[in-house]
Formats: C-alpha cells, sequence, structure tokens
C-alpha cells in the first residue's frame, strides 16, 4: 500500500516554481520499465510533462496508492509498526519512508533579525518575479535553486544581490555531451555509499548549478555577473539591519572551479580508458576561471530600501517529525545504512541524498535503490 | 617533536592520524570538542602593551601550554610610539598567516604530498583616516589583505592551489577574518 498525502506526483504539483524545469534531460528522466517515451529526449521537462510521466508510471505499474491520506504518527507495534493517518491506523510489519529529501525549506535562524520592510520568501512560496515586491531582492544560496531564481529575477527588472557560500559548479555540457550524461556514463553517478571516503560530507553537498533550457547553456557565476547580477559572500550575519557577508569569496570560487576540474579529469580519464567506439565526444575542455569582483560589498543595509525582498534558497531538508522512533542522530538526520534504518528491522528509506548511490536523489537513481532496498525487505519479511 | 605519521614515505611533521583520530572521538563526544582560548594582556606605557597566553579550556578540562608565551605589542616611532613590538593589526596578520601556513602542512601531510619549504607574504591594506576619525566612511580595519604563498613540494600546480584552498576552508583565523563575529567588552 502506497500512502500519499495529496494527489500522486504531489511536492511537484505544489511545491515547485512555475518555471522549473528538470536539470536532468528527458532521456534520463526514466522508471523502472518506463523509459522516456516523448518528442524531445534531450530536452528538460517542466513539471506538467513530470507530473504526468509519473501519474502515467503509477497507473501502468497499477500502484495500489491511498490518495490524501495524511501519515500522523509511525510507531513500533508489537508485530512491526502502527501507521496512523488521518483516515485511520494502518498495522504492518515493514515501512518504507519515502516522503523525500526536500520537505521543508531549510532557513537559518538570521532571518529573525531581517528587519520586518523586508519580505522574506522560501522556494516553496516564491512562485515568478512578478509576485515580488518591485525592487532589489537578494537571494542567499548559490546551488541549482539560487543561481536559477537569481537569473529569472534579475531578468524581470529587480536587480539582484546573489550570496554565495560553498557550491557546486558544472557546465551544461561537456566535450559535446550533456554533464549528467558524463557522470551517469563515466560511473561517477553509480558510486556507491560504502565506496566513499567522507559520506556525511558527500550527503550534504549543494545541489550542482545548472538549469535546464533549451539552449543547454550553463548557469554559472560568471554568467550571472554578466547578466548584472551582484555577487557576494556567504551571508554571515545581520547586526543592527545591516547584512554581513563573507570575504572569503574568491575561495568560494577557487574550491569550485578546482573541485569541477577534478570533475572533468575524472570524465577525461574515464573517456581515454573506456569511452565505448559507438560514442562520439568533442576534445577535452576546460572552463574559465570563475572571475572574483575586485572589492565585493562586505555589507547592505537592509532598511535603505535597495532591498525590498529576500529568496532563502539556502537548501531544504526532510521533515520526519511524524516518525516517533529514535532513529535520529545528534544532526537530527535519520540514521540508516543504505536505506535500511538502523536498529528498526523492517524500516527503511528512499530518496535521500547518496542513500545508496550518488544518483539516488535523481529520478534514475530510484531503480537500482528500489531493486537492492526491496531485496532487504523481502528478505526480512521471509523471515519467521 | 610529535610523532609524524608517515604516508608513502612523506613526512611534513604534521600527525595527521592524530588529527584524524581525535576527528572521531570528538564526533560522538560534542562536549569536549567546546574549546575557550584565552589570552591576557598589560599596559606597559604609552601605546606598549605585553600580551600573555599560557591556559585555555578543551576536552572537558583546563589545558596549559608547557610554557606561558609572551607578546611585546607598539607602535611604530611614525606613530610617536617607542617601538617595543609589533602592531596589533600587524599580529593579526601574524595569525592568518601562520593559521593557513599550519593548514597547508597539515593538509598536504593528509594528502600525501611532501613539502620542501612553504612561505607566505602578507599584505593588508588601511587607510588611517578610519582611525584617526577624519573620515567616517572609512573603516578602522584592513579593507583589503592579499596573502602571497611560495610553496615547493612534489606536487602539480592544481595540487597546491588545492592544498592552499582546502587550508583556507579550514582555517579559524580565515574565518575570523572574513566573517563577522560577535565580541562582548566588559568593564568589571
Amino acid at each position: 500500500m502506497v500512502l500519499e498525502r495529496g494527489e500522486v506526483a504531489n511536492s511537484w504539483r505544489h511545491e515547485r516554481w512555475d518555471s522549473l524545469c528538470l536539470l536532468t534531460p528527458n532521456w534520463q528522466c526514466r522508471l523502472p520499465g518506463f523509459p522516456y517515451d516523448g518528442a524531445d529526449p534531450d530536452g528538460f521537462m517542466a513539471m506538467p510533462e513530470l507530473i504526468d510521466r509519473i501519474s502515467r508510471f503509477a497507473a501502468a505499474i497499477a500502484a495500489p496508492v491511498r490518495t490524501h491520506t495524511t501519515v500522523t504518527s509511525v510507531r513500533r507495534s508489537e508485530r512491526g509498526y502502527r501507521v496512523l493517518t488521518d483516515g485511520g491506523a494502518i498495522h504492518c510489519r515493514s515501512v518504507v519512508l519515502a516522503s523525500g529529501a526536500a520537505n521543508v525549506p531549510r532557513v537559518p535562524p538570521l532571518q529573525a533579525a531581517v528587519p520586518g520592510e523586508v519580505a522574506c520568501f522560501t522556494p516553496f512560496d516564491y512562485r515568478r518575479p512578478e509576485l515580488l515586491p518591485q525592487g532589489g531582492v537578494l537571494v542567499v544560496g548559490a546551488s541549482a535553486t539560487g543561481v536559477q531564481l537569481a537569473d529569472e529575477i534579475q531578468r524581470s527588472g529587480r536587480p539582484v544581490i546573489l550570496s554565495v557560500g560553498e557550491h557546486v559548479r558544472l557546465p551544461r555540457n561537456y566535450r559535446g555531451r550533456d554533464v549528467l550524461w558524463w557522470m551517469e556514463a563515466s560511473g561517477v553517478w553509480g558510486q556507491r555509499y560504502d565506496e566513499i571516503d567522507d559520506l556525511e560530507r558527500a550527503r550534504r553537498l549543494p545541489s550542482p548549478q545548472l538549469v535546464g533550457t533549451p539552449q543547454h547553456s550553463s548557469l554559472d557565476l560568471n554568467v550571472l555577473r554578466a547578466r548584472g547580477v551582484e555577487i557576494v559572500g556567504r551571508l554571515g550575519t545581520i547586526r543592527d539591519g545591516q547584512a554581513l557577508f563573507s570575504g572569503g569569496l574568491a575561495n568560494h570560487f577557487a574550491l569550485a572551479d578546482l573541485k569541477m576540474d577534478r570533475l572533468l579529469d575524472t570524465f577525461d580519464a574515464w573517456a581515454q580508458a573506456r569511452l565505448p567506439r559507438e560514442v562520439q565526444v568533442g576534445p577535452p575542455e576546460r572552463f574559465e576561471p570563475t572571475r572574483a569582483p575586485a572589492a565585493p560589498r562586505l555589507s547592505l543595509d537592509l532598511r535603505r530600501g535597495e532591498i525590498r525582498s529576500i529568496v532563502w534558497a539556502t537548501g531544504f531538508r526532510a521533515d520526519f517529525r511524524w516518525l516517533e522512533l529514535p532513529v535520529f542522530d545528534v544532526r537530527g538526520e535519520l540514521n540508516h545504512d543504505g536505506g535500511a534504518v538502523v536498529g528498526f528491522a523492517g524500516l527503511y528509506v528512499m530518496g535521500l541524498p547518496l542513500l545508496r548511490r550518488r544518483k539516488s536523489t535523481f529520478i534514475l537513481g530510484a531503480e537500482d535503490d528500489a531493486r537492492e532496498v526491496v531485496r532487504h525487505l523481502a528478505h526480512y519479511l521471509a523471515q519467521k | 617533536m610529535a610523532q609524524a605519521s608517515v604516508r608513502n614515505g612523506v613526512n611534513n611533521g604534521v600527525n595527521v592520524q592524530a588529527l584524524l583520530d581525535a576527528r572521531e572521538a570528538l564526533r560522538n563526544a560534542p562536549a569536549a570538542a567546546e574549546f575557550t582560548w584565552r589570552a591576557s594582556c598589560k599596559w606597559k606605557n604609552g601605546t606598549h602593551a605585553q600580551s600573555t597566553v599560557r591556559g585555555f579550556r578543551g576536552l572537558g578540562e583546563e589545558q596549559s601550554h608547557k610554557t606561558e608565551f609572551s607578546f611585546e605589542t607598539d607602535h611604530p616611532e611614525v606613530f610617536a610610539s617607542e617601538d617595543h613590538g609589533a602592531t596589533p593589526v600587524e599580529l593579526v596578520l601574524v595569525g592568518l598567516a601562520s593559521c593557513l601556513t599550519a593548514g597547508v602542512a597539515a593538509v598536504a601531510q593528509n594528502r600525501g604530498i611532501q613539502l620542501r619549504s612553504v612561505e607566505a607574504k602578507l599584505e593588508g591594506k588601511m587607510n588611517l583616516y578610519g582611525i584617526l576619525g577624519i573620515d567616517s566612511h572609512v573603516r578602522n580595519g584592513y579593507d583589503d589583505i592579499k596573502v602571497t604563498f611560495h610553496i615547493d613540494a612534489d606536487a602539480s600546480k592544481k595540487e597546491i592551489e588545492a592544498l592552499v584552498a582546502q587550508s583556507q576552508k579550514r582555517s579559524a583565523v580565515y574565518d575570523i577574518v572574513t566573517n563577522p563575529t560577535n565580541v562582548t567588552v566588559e568593564v568589571v
């Protein structure tokens, strides 16, 4: 039985901004036994098409979905788990938590110090630039969400200041192929959680600076600056109405450029050793380093009217408040081993960052993870 | 001298294994990771003062350096001072330089890179209109600090750049200098 608080593909329907397209090219948006069957395999689908695909997949596999059913608590019971919903209680031997990694926007506590005249938005309540007040906008965070919103807000005529901390830079295309083709083909996306040096850190990595557009263009910080976006350092604090930014911007650029080059080195080494003969790629290339502003601004008076709104593109977190079990570590993260929740037999989780592989949070990543988690689950159910 | 861990014959005199072990141990003992650093300062005369460090708190108890360390600070003669020591702003550069340099050694050891020499030159630009109160738009402190490393090591230019970038990423003083810090000053 699959419980869904709303409709199938609910968060894609209700918790995304209007212009959002997937980061993965359409041909990569495959589900088990359900390859992309549309007319534009290299394009990037918008939400209506994705919602349609997920709904058709649910129908194709006749998924036993009980919609409009909200889980209010999960507890241990004698023979398994007792799941309370707004439609009654369910007893089961096994539960898979598949509610996702991005249920709640993560907003830093310093939001409390934002002066009242500045409107605050998260990616959950932001829909399109026209719904923001006229005037300047501070976008905090430069992951995929941050750079995409900074770009479309700047294009709407609202001057954007983008606060940049640690980030992941990627070109849209590399050697004539989509960079996510390289991630998959070279095996980087297939790297398993138990073969990664610093798993905790890898799981916290921000999403890459990518956007899915018909032009297949990159959206890095050089591009945003050329479009007029002002780049500032990480937001350190807000003191007396002044936003104070880190002076360490140049090093954040250096770290991201070096990391990108190491990834491209990995692709090149793979291509040289193992590129299938029938696959054509262009010659290796390297991209212009991120140009640091000569004197990035270190403070911004939020009360002087230069900024009318702030968009917190500072990430998301999972919301397991209904999971009434001692399964969280000191930092509040669910303690699991490749999807098997530690200490609770029969309890599993799917769709968290690097759950079992680097691709775990991408649509195509669900297949391998699901196969292995289900194998473990079936083995558990077969006992006794 | 601390025993150095040696990986592939690389030895920069940093006991990386001890650091990695400490990281693992502290992960499960958050209280032990709370450190308090201390310094004391005594006015001598004019702009001359003497600061000392000895005790600090960490790993759940009081700790101490092997001996007390002492630092003279003053201002040079162009400030009509007697120049008994470095200016406090120079000590900030010293703190930044030594923190980044120690970081380079530790990261290099962890990455199996043998260092032969590491030298850093620092320049901090400051407009005296700030501290002299001539122009309220000019800040008191540095408005720009430039660090230039010369590193001779068994590594490519990219690897050395990555060492320096990682050292900044993990440097306490770099963080203190580049980010706002809450400071409370009391008189008792």
